[in-house]
C-alpha cells in the first residue's frame, strides 16, 4: 500500500484517522456514540479495584467464602455481583508465604475487567509483557517489590479465555479491622501480583 | 523461518525497565477513549473478538511497537472495516486528510481439524509437550512455549478455539488447560531458579510428553 502513489505521503495524526473511522461509523448507522458513551462511563465509573478489593476483604475474613474462591472463582465473585464480560472465567490464585503469583498477558492485554476495570498502560506494553515471564523476580524488584530467593514466583500468562486475580496476603496488624477497612488497603497492582501488601 | 508475529512478546529481550505508575484512569487521552467507544459500539467490528485480535497482531511490527496501545485498536478497527467492507482504505484516507497506515494482509488460514471436542483428554499432573507449529494466522500459543514440555496444573472447561473463530471457522470448542512450564525449559540456563510460567492452552495446542 505504502508504493501506491494515489495514498497521501503524510501520515495524518492520529485524533484525525480517529474521526475518520469513527465518522464512517456514525454515517452508516453502525455506531452510536451516545449509547456507547453510556456504556463506557459505565466501565469507568463502576468497574474497578475497589470490586476486587472487596473479593479479597471477603476472602480475608469469611473462610467458607474463601474457599469457594478458590474453588470456582467465577461463581464466588458472581455472587458478590461482580460478574460480566471479561470476567465469565475467573482464576483465583493465592499468595502464601511460601509462593507469589504474578499475572500478564503476553500476546494481548487479557484482564478481569469486572474485578479490576481497564488494564491500566504499563501492563498493556512490551516491556512487562516480555519480562514477566522471563525474569520476573528481577523485574518485580525493579518495581519495588523484593520476593525473597525461597518464595517461588508463579506466573499466570492469561489466555483468551480465562481472567487471573491474586488473592494477596493479609497484612499483619489486621486483625481489629472491619471489611471496609481492609478493602480500602487493597490495591490494584497487589491483586494483579506487582505489589505486596 | 519465524512467522510469529511482532506480539507475541513473550521473553524478548532488551525493552528495559516498566513505566509503571499507579495511575488508574483507562484512558490517556481522550482519542483513545474514542477508539474504544467505536470498537465495542461497533457489532460488525466487535462480532469476533479473534479476528480482531489478529488484525493487530497483523500490524506492520515497527508500527506496533512505535504506536501507544489504543493505535493498535484503531489500526485493527479499521482494517477489520475495510476487510469487512464496511468502508475503503481511500475513503479514511481522504477523512483523514493523510496517511492512514492499516494491518498487513491476513495469510492466516483455517486448521485442517475443525472437529469439536468436549471431553479432556488430560488430567492434572500430566505432562504435555505443545506443538511446534507456529502458524501464519491467530493462535493463542505464544512462542516462547511452542515446543516446550509442561504439566497439567488446572483444567479449565471447555471454550471456542480462537485459531478457528479468527478465521471464519465459527465455534469449534476444545477443552482448555493451564499448563505448568519450569524457567529452565523455558530459557535454559537463563531460567531463574524458583521461577515457574503457567500458560492457558487448548487441547489442540498440545501432545503426550514422549511425542504421541
Amino acid at each position: 500500500m505504502a508504493a501506491d502513489h494515489h495514498h497521501p505521503a503524510d501520515l495524518a495524526p492520529i485524533e484525525a484517522r480517529v474521526a475518520a473511522i469513527e465518522s464512517v461509523l456514525v454515517e452508516k448507522g453502525i455506531l452510536d456514540t451516545d449509547a456507547v458513551d453510556a456504556i463506557v462511563t459505565h466501565l469507568e465509573e463502576n468497574l474497578g479495584p475497589m470490586n476486587g478489593a472487596q473479593v479479597v476483604a471477603r476472602a480475608w475474613t469469611d473462610p467458607a467464602f474463601k474457599e469457594h474462591l478458590l474453588d470456582d472463582a467465577t461463581a464466588a465473585i458472581d455472587s458478590l455481583g461482580f460478574g460480566g464480560p471479561q470476567g465469565e472465567h475467573m482464576v483465583v490464585v493465592e499468595n502464601t508465604p511460601e509462593v507469589h503469583n504474578i499475572v500478564v498477558c503476553t500476546l494481548c492485554s487479557c484482564y478481569p475487567w469486572p474485578t479490576l476495570g481497564l488494564p491500566p498502560k504499563w501492563y498493556k506494553e512490551p516491556a512487562y509483557r516480555a519480562r514477566a515471564v522471563r525474569e520476573p523476580r528481577k523485574l518485580l524488584a525493579e518495581m519495588g517489590t523484593l520476593v525473597s530467593d525461597d518464595v517461588e514466583i508463579r506466573v499466570w500468562d492469561s489466555s483468551s479465555e480465562a481472567r487471573y486475580l491474586v488473592l494477596p496476603m493479609r497484612p499483619d496488624g489486621t486483625d481489629e479491622m472491619s471489611i471496609g477497612e481492609l478493602a480500602a488497603m487493597v490495591t490494584r497492582d497487589s491483586m494483579i501480583g506487582v505489589q505486596r501488601l | 523461518m519465524v512467522v510469529d508475529g511482532v506480539h507475541d512478546l513473550g521473553g524478548i529481550a532488551g525493552f528495559g525497565a516498566v513505566d509503571h505508575d499507579t495511575d488508574e484512569s483507562a484512558f490517556a487521552e481522550h482519542w483513545e477513549r474514542r477508539v474504544f467507544r467505536l470498537q465495542i459500539g461497533s457489532a460488525p467490528l466487535r462480532a469476533n473478538l479473534p479476528a480482531f485480535r489478529h488484525s493487530i497482531e497483523r500490524m506492520d511490527p515497527a508500527h506496533y511497537l512505535s504506536s501507544p496501545y489504543f493505535e493498535h485498536w484503531l489500526t485493527g478497527a479499521a482494517t477489520r472495516a475495510v476487510e469487512t467492507g464496511v468502508t475503503t482504505l481511500e475513503e479514511l484516507e481522504h477523512r483523514a486528510g493523510g496517511r492512514f497506515p492499516l494491518s498487513q494482509p491476513d495469510r492466516g488460514s483455517l486448521p485442517d481439524d475443525l472437529t469439536s471436542r468436549s471431553e479432556p483428554r488430560y488430567s492434572m499432573g500430566d505432562d504435555v509437550r505443545v506443538r511446534e507449529w507456529h502458524p501464519h494466522g491467530h493462535t493463542r500459543a505464544p512462542r516462547y512455549v511452542q515446543g516446550r514440555r509442561g504439566t497439567i496444573v488446572r483444567v479449565h472447561g471447555v471454550a471456542d478455539v480462537d485459531d478457528i473463530r479468527a478465521h471464519g471457522g465459527g465455534s469449534v470448542t476444545d477443552p482448555f488447560y493451564a499448563v505448568r512450564f519450569t524457567s529452565r525449559e523455558l530459557w535454559g540456563e537463563a531460567g531463574g531458579p524458583g521461577e515457574v510460567v503457567h500458560v492457558d492452552l487448548f487441547e489442540r495446542y498440545l501432545e503426550d510428553a514422549d511425542g504421541r
